[in-house]
């Protein structure tokens, strides 16, 4: 694997949206490296984790489904493992989030992207502006997740009564509840969003499963970021804006 | 108690002084809220404390520790000075016209007689004027300066609001109100109920305390009649039963005297006991002690027991001193002078004042014996348990023996509650491990002391070896016999004296009551007052049927109750001169021209005519007494003294310190704060919760869970004073020890201005001690003086000095 | 005096319960068809005015459900322990009160525990089928096997009155004695009251006596004397007689005006609905989407100007705006 243009190699700072790892391998068709094997072991941990919270979470959230509760051995079990759950999740995704949050931050063609957010849907790709690895709808995903899991674990805490009980009053806990169970619900739609994007954007999943994407998705999606890969300069610098 | 728990709910006015009946009493409290549920009674709180009583009282007064006996004499002046006087009770059924002998006076806090070297009166001039027909002289007018009544108005004139509030601290407002409420019990159609236990008692002049209520009890005619009365709450549920089988060291039961060293024989013990009527057609009923004298000594001896031996009189002790109460033991232990002590459910080292001079005084005897169904801190005297209970056993050589008992739900027996109800009981419960009951424990002393005396003989086996012990199974006779043997039966026939051929009393029979009992030994009778108990008609204690016509609270198919099941004592006051009820909505007893009856056992001959005979028939008066003649140590009339040890000395008699004839063994002296002492600025008082029983509870559970760890209690003022912190710890000390416990600081207990003095109050609760469930604690005897009444010995737990401050908590 | 409930018979039959699954009013996370006859609805009595704080009742409790409660410390007041625990079903809670109007120290002594709501809040909050029922006398019972030990209990309860073991990780509270009524007793606390503050039986025998309670009160001074059943929860099955009526608060902080939280409602009501139904469109807005839009794919001329990117050879340039330098917006 290399990086190709020579001529961009000495004075162009890696750009935000490069991860440590992205890397494009000439071929046919090319296929560009997007995760490592440490971020898709990261990202899957985070996303079983978040799986099993909204089934154990929706399992007390609604008597409707509380019948989940059996996947996790009773109630008591799902009472007791959700919080835990809660806590890996909020380690992975903190890993993830260190790994993941300068990809994400904003970029001036965001604003277009969103503008043009219709004709994404509607497939008209090519009147989308050229984005880098993340388009603004990831980006959304990624810092709605952020916040939510903020939101989440502190509320988590004030309900974890096992351990928590007595650092807060009843009227705070009540609080927690509700604001924990909006909050649930926003990260699940959040999360349907960003489950069905992968599903809908073919070509899409491999590069959690793999690690790789073809170029020819990476040109139709990403095609910034594959333009960033193809003159990527030494990997081992960072630009001005660290 | 005169009445019954079950009479308080006939009520219009309890007053709870010298008491705390919901904490310490709270299922006989039941009674008052009945009373005040369905009589609208009010309910008048005197204390120290705001207490849990407090809590649900219509009225609360605060009052100084040991000040109560001003207060009291206060509300009678106020009686006197207001007309609130049951005029007709009070002439007719007191002795408020008898004439006092000339040369009796009462001056600065002595009455005439003092001997300050004794510390005793002679008491000669204490005395009724007796007429030439020998009879006491009266003037029913009242208008004699010598008769009782302008006596006692003489004597409480000094007790004015003013001095009330001056000496007990209580506002006059609230003084004042009440003295109202109180007065309005005059009225012949209201009655008020005095509730009193340990908050009178407990003083070096606890009975004097009592008297003084049962003087104003009097004047507003408030004794035999429903819903009235002097309503001592016991503490044990047996206390009652024990002190009528003799407690006290001087008594022997039914409330006999033991003969005093200088009544040689029977004859003389007699003499002073003739109990001739002191009016005409008095029933004088004690004329019938030499019966119960009698009966009593064939129960004991038997056969043994003859005319001829004095009945056995010479086997009974001569008290050489006034009485071995418990006091005196501890200071014969201390001295070296009695080696072997048996403590017999009982918990000195805790129930009795100043733990180091016990704990010293155990530590001399050869032998301590404890029957106990708990661990005590008395059987573990000797162990060291740290800043609790400091002690060296390798320097003690007592030898102590544990015998564990059963308790109370594991016997059979009776129980004599406050009312005077004997409740025959059965077993819940088998005893642990090898736990025997009391009987059986003692009877096996007795009968191998029995063989040692056979065999080895020794100074006078006579009283041992002649104890009549006729039981089925002489190592554990039944309960069922030893009842059978206090309720008296006949020993041999007895006749008609008019009628040889008839059989007036069966030889086997139980008696039916102590009216059968005879001086010539052909009755045997255990407790004359106990008679009637157990009669041919069977088990009268076991007797459940709670019926009570017309719900006057006198239930007389429930239990027995002594004497002669009657439930209110002197009811025969219930009724006016003409034998007619004061109250009709709340009837007794009646006089219908020929007899007395009514709801109630009448308390007078059922043919006595109500003009002739006085109600008061245990005084060779008749009468009930204001002035109570030689009978109490401490004076005729009660004089407010201050505690032995008190924050201010004696307003109205300032060179006497304490009660100037309470017994005060020499060493002692030197261990009382002075009285002002600037080292000792706290009133202190001592006293239980209703979470705990005594000692006992800290042992269980679910009490100690209730009030886990020792505390005591202070105002916020003096808290604050102090840098005292609520929840925090503080140390507490007088001149013989310290304690260290939690601050509970409260609202409840305010400071009090004594004659321009601010006095705090310190109350320490007694449950915890160094044996038992609960948190370690301190006993709170530690604290208090080796003193007690004058009278009868009671220690003075309610009222002494300490200091006190913030402290860091015992070391672990 | 309150007629005394009649220890029970000795015969077999009387041990039979008189009441159970077949009354249940109400069963938490589940539907039920109430029952057609409701049972007579039964209250406790707490009479604050006849209270002696002696916590008989507090024993009683503790004797009659065989329940362990650790021996605490003083913390410078009488109760004790100092809160509910999941052992200590009732605590009597002491206050000491200067009565601004007459300036008489009063110490009012609250039997806490459960009020048995008629809109029980714990029912409502909890998640878990059963764990929650309500008998149609108004007794709310927790039904230990169904327990998962979340404690929405506690946060539904408008009196903070359930409490989770940490042994067993349920919730526990007062039962009314519900194995006793049952069975025709009163509760374990009501036998042990020595005064008759605590008084046991129908509810509308319960408010009668009550009447005569207050009225006793009002002749003695307490003109705001009055009983608390609190219609915010639709009553409770156990009522108290307080001597101001209009300041519950003054008895260790008796709520006021109790109702279920307006957040419980809110996330047991409103939240659960939108919630499930937000997720639920947010699901079937992706299928529609799909279904409609079909599949984003990437087309060969992607992987074409991919392969010509890499290679150097002609890809097309960047959209514009072009030449800018990057940079974050």
């Amino acid at each position: 694997m290399v990086a190709i243009d020579p001529h961009a190699r000495a004075a162009v700072p890696v750009p935000d949206d490069v991860e440590p790892g992205d890397a494009v391998r000439p071929g046919h068709p090319v296929q560009v490296k997007r995760y490592t094997v440490g971020a898709r072991i990261n990202h899957w941990i985070t996303a079983i984790s978040l799986v099993l919270l909204a089934l154990s979470g929706m399992a007390l959230f609604t008597p409707k489904l509380f019948f989940l509760t059996g996947l996790f051995g009773g109630g008591q079990w799902t009472r007791a493992i959700h919080p835990w759950i809660g806590v890996v999740l909020f380690v992975s995704f903190a890993i993830l989030f260190i790994r993941f949050w300068r990809a994400n931050l904003p970029a001036r063609e965001d604003v277009d992207w969103v503008a043009h957010s219709a004709d994404l849907l509607a497939g008209r790709e090519e009147k989308m502006p050229e984005v880098g690895k993340y388009n603004a709808g990831q980006k959304g995903v990624f810092w709605a997740m952020s916040g939510l899991i903020i939101v989440l674990i502190g509320s988590g805490i004030v309900m974890w009564d096992q351990y928590f009980y007595d650092l807060t009053t009843i009227p705070q806990k009540r609080w927690a509840i509700l604001v924990h169970a909006v909050a649930a619900v926003c990260i699940i739609c959040v999360w349907i969003i960003h489950v069905y994007a992968a599903i809908w954007v073919k070509g899409t999943i491999g590069a959690m499963t793999r690690g790789e994407v073809t170029g020819g998705w990476a040109w139709r999606h990403h095609r910034k970021w594959l333009r960033e890969l193809v003159r990527k300069p030494d990997p081992g610098a960072r630009g001005p804006a660290e | 108690m005169t009445n019954s728990w079950t009479d308080i709910k006939n009520t219009d006015l309890v007053v709870i002084m010298g008491g705390n009946a919901a904490e310490a009493h709270p299922c006989g409290f039941k009674w008052v809220t009945e009373a005040k549920a369905n009589r609208g009674a009010k309910l008048i709180v005197v204390d120290p404390r705001f207490t849990r009583s407090a809590a649900v009282a219509d009225f609360y007064a605060p009052i100084r520790p040991g000040s109560d006996i001003a207060f009291l004499m206060g509300v009678i002046n106020w009686c006197m000075q207001n007309d609130k006087v049951q005029w007709d009770y009070t002439k007719a059924f007191t002795n408020a016209a008898y004439l006092v002998k000339e040369g009796f006076a009462y001056q600065d806090g002595l009455f005439t007689g003092y001997d300050e070297a004794k510390r005793d009166y002679n008491k000669d001039t204490w005395e009724y004027e007796i007429g030439p027909d020998g009879y006491a002289v009266v003037d029913e007018t009242l208008q004699n300066p010598r008769c009782v009544w302008n006596l006692l108005k003489q004597h409480v004139a000094t007790y004015t609001p003013e001095m009330v509030e001056r000496i007990c601290g209580t506002p006059k407002d609230k003084f004042l109100k009440v003295c109202e409420m109180i007065g309005e019990c005059s009225s012949p159609t209201k009655t008020m109920t005095s509730m009193y236990a340990l908050g009178w008692t407990q003083h070096s002049k606890g009975a004097q305390n009592i008297r003084g209520m049962a003087m104003l009890q009097l004047i507003l005619g408030n004794i035999g009649v429903r819903g009235g009365g002097m309503n001592a709450l016991r503490g044990h549920s047996n206390i009652q039963g024990l002190t009528d089988l003799g407690l006290m060291s001087n008594l022997i039961p039914g409330y006999l005297n033991i003969p005093t060293e200088k009544e040689a024989d029977l004859a003389t013990y007699m003499s002073t006991r003739a109990f001739k009527p002191l009016r005409p057609n008095q029933m004088s009923y004690w004329q019938n002690y030499r019966k119960f004298f009698v009966s009593f000594m064939k129960s004991m001896y038997g056969s043994a027991a003859t005319a001829q031996n004095d009945w056995g009189y010479n086997y009974l002790p001569k008290l050489d001193v006034a009485s071995y109460d418990v006091l005196r033991a501890f200071e014969l232990m201390k001295q070296g002078k009695m080696n072997l002590y048996f403590c017999q459910g009982f918990n000195p080292l805790q129930a009795f004042p100043n733990k180091a001079k016990l704990a010293e005084a155990l530590g001399k005897l050869k032998l301590l014996v404890i029957m106990d169904p708990l661990q005590t801190e008395t059987a573990r005297f000797w162990e060291d348990h740290g800043i609790y209970n400091k002690a060296d056993p390798a320097s003690i050589k007592t030898e102590v023996i544990q015998l564990p008992t059963t308790c109370f739900a594991e016997d059979e027996g009776s129980l004599v509650n406050s009312g005077r109800w004997l409740q025959w009981h059965w077993p819940g419960g088998s005893p642990p491990g090898e736990a025997r009951t009391d009987v059986a424990i003692m009877s096996g002393i007795h009968l191998r002391l029995k063989d040692l005396y056979r065999k080895e003989g020794g100074a006078f086996p006579d009283p041992i070896l002649n104890l009549n012990w006729a039981y089925k199974n002489p190592e554990e006779p039944s309960p069922e016999e030893l009842a059978k043997e206090m309720n008296g039966s006949v020993l041999t026939d007895v006749f008609d004296p008019n009628d040889a051929t008839k059989k007036v009393l069966e030889a086997g029979k139980q008696v039916s009551g102590f009216g059968q009992l005879r001086d010539d030994g052909s009755t045997a009778c255990g407790c004359w007052i106990f008679s009637g108990c157990f009669t041919e008609a069977g088990n009268m204690m076991a007797r459940r049927d709670n019926s009570d016509p017309d719900n006057t609270g006198a239930f007389l198919k429930w239990s027995f109750a002594w004497p002669a099941n009657r439930r209110i004592l002197y009811n025969r006051a219930s009724c006016d001169l003409d034998g007619k009820p004061w109250d009709p909505s709340r009837k007794l007893i009646e006089w219908d021209g020929a007899k007395w009856s009514g709801y109630d056992v009448p308390d007078i001959a059922p043919t006595a005519k109500p003009r002739d005979v006085g109600p008061f028939i245990m005084n060779p008066e008749g009468v009930s007494r204001l002035f109570v003649r030689k009978m109490m140590r401490d004076g005729p009339f009660p004089v407010h003294y201050e505690p032995f040890e008190s924050p201010v000395a004696n307003v109205i008699a300032p060179k006497i310190v304490g009660n100037p004839v309470a017994r005060v063994f020499q060493d002692d002296w030197k261990s009382f704060a002075a009285t002002a002492s600037p080292d000792f600025p706290y009133a202190a008082t001592t006293y239980r919760l209703t979470e705990h029983f005594h000692y006992w509870t800290k042992n269980n559970h679910v009490n100690a869970v209730l009030q886990p760890q020792q505390f005591v209690e202070l105002s916020e003022e003096l808290a604050r004073d102090k840098g005292i912190e609520k929840g925090g710890w503080v140390r507490v000390w007088s001149t013989r020890g310290e304690i260290l416990a939690k601050a509970v600081v409260t609202k409840r207990i305010k400071p009090m201005n004594i004659d321009g003095k601010i006095v705090h109050v310190v109350g320490i609760p007694i449950h915890w001690g160094f044996v038992g469930a609960a948190r370690k604690g301190f006993t709170a005897n530690v604290l208090s003086p080796f003193v007690g009444d004058a009278n009868i010995e009671t220690p003075e737990f309610k009222a002494f000095l300490v200091n006190v401050e913030a402290s860091t908590g015992p070391v672990a | 005096m309150f007629p005394p409930i009649p220890n029970p018979s000795l015969a077999p039959e009387a041990a039979k319960p008189t009441f159970g699954e077949k009354d249940i009013l109400r069963r938490s996370a589940s539907e039920v068809t109430p029952p057609a006859q409701r049972l007579t609805e039964v209250a406790k009595l707490i009479d604050v005015s006849k209270c002696i704080g002696c916590k008989a009742c507090q024993a009683a409790c503790l004797e009659w459900n065989n329940l362990t409660e650790e021996i605490g410390f003083n913390h410078g007041v009488y109760d004790n322990p100092m809160d509910l625990t999941p052992n200590t079903f009732t605590l009597m809670r002491f206050t000491e009160w200067e009565n601004p109007e007459t300036e008489n120290l009063e110490w009012l002594i609250r039997k806490d525990g459960c009020m048995h709501c008629e809109d029980p809040g714990c029912l409502k909050a909890c998640p878990s089928p059963g764990a929650i029922v309500q008998y149609s006398n108004g007794i709310v019972d927790f039904q230990h096997e169904n327990c998962i030990g979340c404690g929405y209990c506690i946060k539904g309860c408008p009196f903070n009155i359930p409490r989770i073991s940490k042994v067993d990780h349920t919730a526990y509270k007062c039962t009314l004695c519900s194995d006793r009524v049952a069975v025709g007793q009163g509760p374990a606390c009501q036998k042990a009251c020595p005064t008759q503050a605590i008084v046991f039986g129908t509810k509308d025998e319960m408010k009668g006596w009550a009447e005569g309670r207050i009225k006793d009160l009002k002749s003695r001074g307490y003109e705001n004397a009055g009983l608390y059943d609190p219609p915010g929860v639709g009553g409770t099955h156990v009522m108290y007689v307080l001597q101001h009526a209009d300041q519950p608060s003054l008895y260790a902080g008796l709520p006021d005006n109790p109702r279920i939280s307006p957040i419980v409602e809110t996330w047991k009501g409103v939240t659960k609905y939108v919630g499930l139904a937000v997720m639920g469109f947010a699901a079937a807005a992706g299928f529609l989407h799909y279904v409609v839009a079909g599949p984003n794919k990437v087309a060969p001329e992607d992987e074409e100007n991919a392969e010509k990117l890499v290679d150097g050879t002609g890809a097309p340039p960047p959209a514009p705006p072009a030449g800018q330098p990057e940079g974050r917006v």
